[in-house]
């Protein structure tokens, strides 16, 4: 990381990142050390994100979804290569930069206002009030509906209550930067479509910059504005970037039957499952 | 095949041998057709009755369930006994030992001298002896566990001493604690500490490396200070393995006393079990074993309702 640092900064010192350049991945690469050897996971991820814009990265189970993402959040640190987030250098995870994870990762030992306030209290307890702190805490939960689960542990609540949870949890950081690992990947198809639609809304209003991974071609067409598809690993990289031109907001039943929509969606789908077709394990 | 080969005596001996592997598997074949006709049987009865009787009576079957096997557990236990003492006349009955401990616990309070007094004392003494030694030991054990669980170098560092000093035998570590404490009391304490300290650090340290790491990416991502680290995540995940470990310690250390009170002298429930024995009341050297199987029980059991209060599932 020092090395790499230092070799490359005389050449990005000169990009500052605007506006334009919220976030970048610049020549990232990522080998793990394991016992049984070295695994290179990534090489040479270039990735630029817009202030406010939506990102799907989608691929095939295995190839490094997550291994990005945990990148962009600080929770890995790359082999080689820069990542930058608000013009800054990231190192390790920061409050501008919130995960929702797949699996939820409530603490099952405090109540969902508990889980919460956990995160609220990490990010403003220096600056605010108790009574401030309290009311963020019940906004955010109450921002995903969850008003009347706030005094329930996790395991008394529905899987798709506790990915709202999550989401509050997150959200109730204020961060610039929205990072969702296969958020509704776990959720029957009806919950994960209610909790889509809420993100959308959720999105507009917030209007932070969002990176989700997700292996859903439909969740990921109708949420994004741009889908970066990625190859499958060892060593993946980006295959492909598709923008996502539809109009906000967008309507699940209005897009069923739009011929941009459905174009986009065989557009990822034959990438997935002709151009970079996983063979069956 | 190349036991063909074989003496020939050699092959008699496996042959008688397979017979009465045979005539076991006929047994049990029977054994097996007995139970098997008794379901059926039941099946029988069940189908012909209407709902709702068979939820009566399963209520009531399951409370019989429940109270027959331990009730009939103790009957046997105490016909045995009886019939132990039939043989061996020294042995104290199940009834003169009831009628001794009627007297024992009629003045469990008393002292005449220092070496003679009531069991109440000598029970309050065993117990205080084991709070100290054991309270001790959960002070060290439990924060000892929670470092060695949670950092690796520490984890490395004391893992030969501890492998080393844990098996050994509780009693070899009094007359170290009589060299250096000068003391029979304290040394007891000592016993008790440096025996029942190893599975609240071992629980705790095991429960503390196996936090999952999904609460550890929660952690960092929210940037917990390790302060609340440790209370809102490796704490409450941890208790569960912690209160094994105590209750586990608290076995050791009630196992521990005795032994090394009867060593020792003073007062406590060994050293009243010891000295009745030297005194030839035999019936209380009955009446003791019951004591301390009791409060060991009571002991266990209290120790199962603190960790199922502060059990989080
Ligand atoms: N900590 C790690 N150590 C070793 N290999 C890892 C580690 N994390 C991920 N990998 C490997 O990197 C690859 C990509 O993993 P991941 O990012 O989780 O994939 P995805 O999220 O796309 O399913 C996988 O082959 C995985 O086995
Ligand atoms: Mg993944």
């Amino acid at each position: 990381m020092q090395t790499s640092t230092s070799v490359n900064t005389e050449k990005k010192v000169a990009t500052i990142p605007a506006q334009e350049r919220y976030m970048q991945l610049e020549e990232i690469n990522m080998t793990f050390v394991t016992k049984k050897g070295t695994f290179e996971a990534l090489k040479n991820i270039n990735l630029d994100i817009k202030e406010g814009e939506f990102v799907s990265i989608i691929g095939h189970s295995g190839c490094g979804k997550s291994t990005v993402l945990n990148l962009i959040g600080g929770l890995l640190e790359p082999t080689s290569g820069l990542l930058f987030c608000a013009g800054r250098e990231i190192f390790g995870p920061g409050p501008e930069r919130a995960v929702v994870f797949q699996n939820h990762s409530l603490l099952p030992w405090l109540t969902c206002y508990e889980n919460v306030y956990l995160a609220v209290e990490r990010v403003f307890a220096l600056k605010e009030t108790n009574e401030q702190l309290k009311a963020r805490t019940n906004a955010a939960l109450e921002l995903v509906g969850l008003t009347h689960a706030t005094d329930k542990r996790p395991n008394e609540i529905s899987g798709g209550m506790k990915q709202r949870v999550g989401i509050a949890r997150a959200l109730a950081m204020e961060p610039k930067v929205l990072l969702l690992d296969e958020p509704f990947g776990a959720l029957d198809a009806l919950t994960r479509a209610n909790l889509q639609d809420e993100l959308m809304k959720i999105m507009m209003k917030s209007g932070c910059t969002a990176v989700m991974v997700t292996h859903d071609v439909d969740e990921a067409v109708l949420l994004s504005d741009r889908i970066v598809m990625m190859t499958n690993g060892p060593a993946a990289t980006i295959g492909e970037i598709l923008d996502v031109t539809l109009t906000r907001p967008r309507n699940r039943l209005g897009l069923a039957e739009d011929q941009e929509y459905n174009h986009l969606r065989g557009e990822v789908l034959r990438f997935l499952y002709d151009r970079h077709a996983k063979k069956a394990a | 095949m190349s036991a063909v080969t074989l003496v020939k005596d050699s092959v008699n001996a496996t042959t008688q041998e397979l017979d009465v592997e045979k005539i076991g598997i006929a047994n049990a074949a029977n054994d097996l057709v007995i139970e098997d006709s008794m379901p059926t049987s039941r099946k029988k009865v069940k189908k012909t009755q209407p709902n709702y009787t068979r939820k009566i009576d399963s209520e009531f079957v399951t409370f019989l369930k429940n109270i027959i096997p331990p009730a009939f557990g103790l009957l046997v236990f105490l016909g045995l006994w009886s019939v132990l003492t039939i043989f061996q006349p020294a042995l104290p009955g199940p009834v003169s030992t009831f009628k001794s401990a009627v007297l024992v616990f009629k003045h469990p309070f008393y002292v005449n001298s220092l070496d003679d007094q009531g069991i109440g004392w000598n029970i309050l003494s065993s117990l205080g002896r084991v709070a100290m030694g054991f309270g001790m030991a959960a002070l060290v054990g439990i924060p000892l566990g929670f470092l060695i669980g949670r950092y690796e170098f520490f984890s490395k560092m004391c893992a030969p001493v501890i492998s080393l000093l844990r098996p050994v035998s509780p009693l070899a570590w009094l007359p170290l604690g009589l060299l250096v404490l000068k003391a029979a009391a304290p040394a007891a304490i000592w016993v008790i500490f440096i025996s029942s300290v190893w599975p609240m650090l071992i629980n705790t340290a095991v429960g503390v490396s196996k936090v999952p790491q999904d609460y550890m990416n929660v952690a960092k991502v929210l940037n917990l200070s390790e302060w609340k680290i440790v209370t809102k995540i490796s704490f409450p995940f941890v208790l569960p393995y912690m209160m094994t470990g105590v209750r586990l310690s608290m076995g050791i250390a009630w196992l521990v006393i005795v032994a090394a009170e009867m060593l020792n002298g003073g007062a406590g429930i060994g050293f009243w079990l010891w000295d009745e024995y030297n005194a030839s009341n035999y019936e209380h050297i009955i009446i003791a074993i019951f004591v301390v199987g009791i409060i060991g029980l009571l002991l266990e059991q209290g120790l199962i309702l603190i960790a199922k209060r502060y059990s989080y599932e």
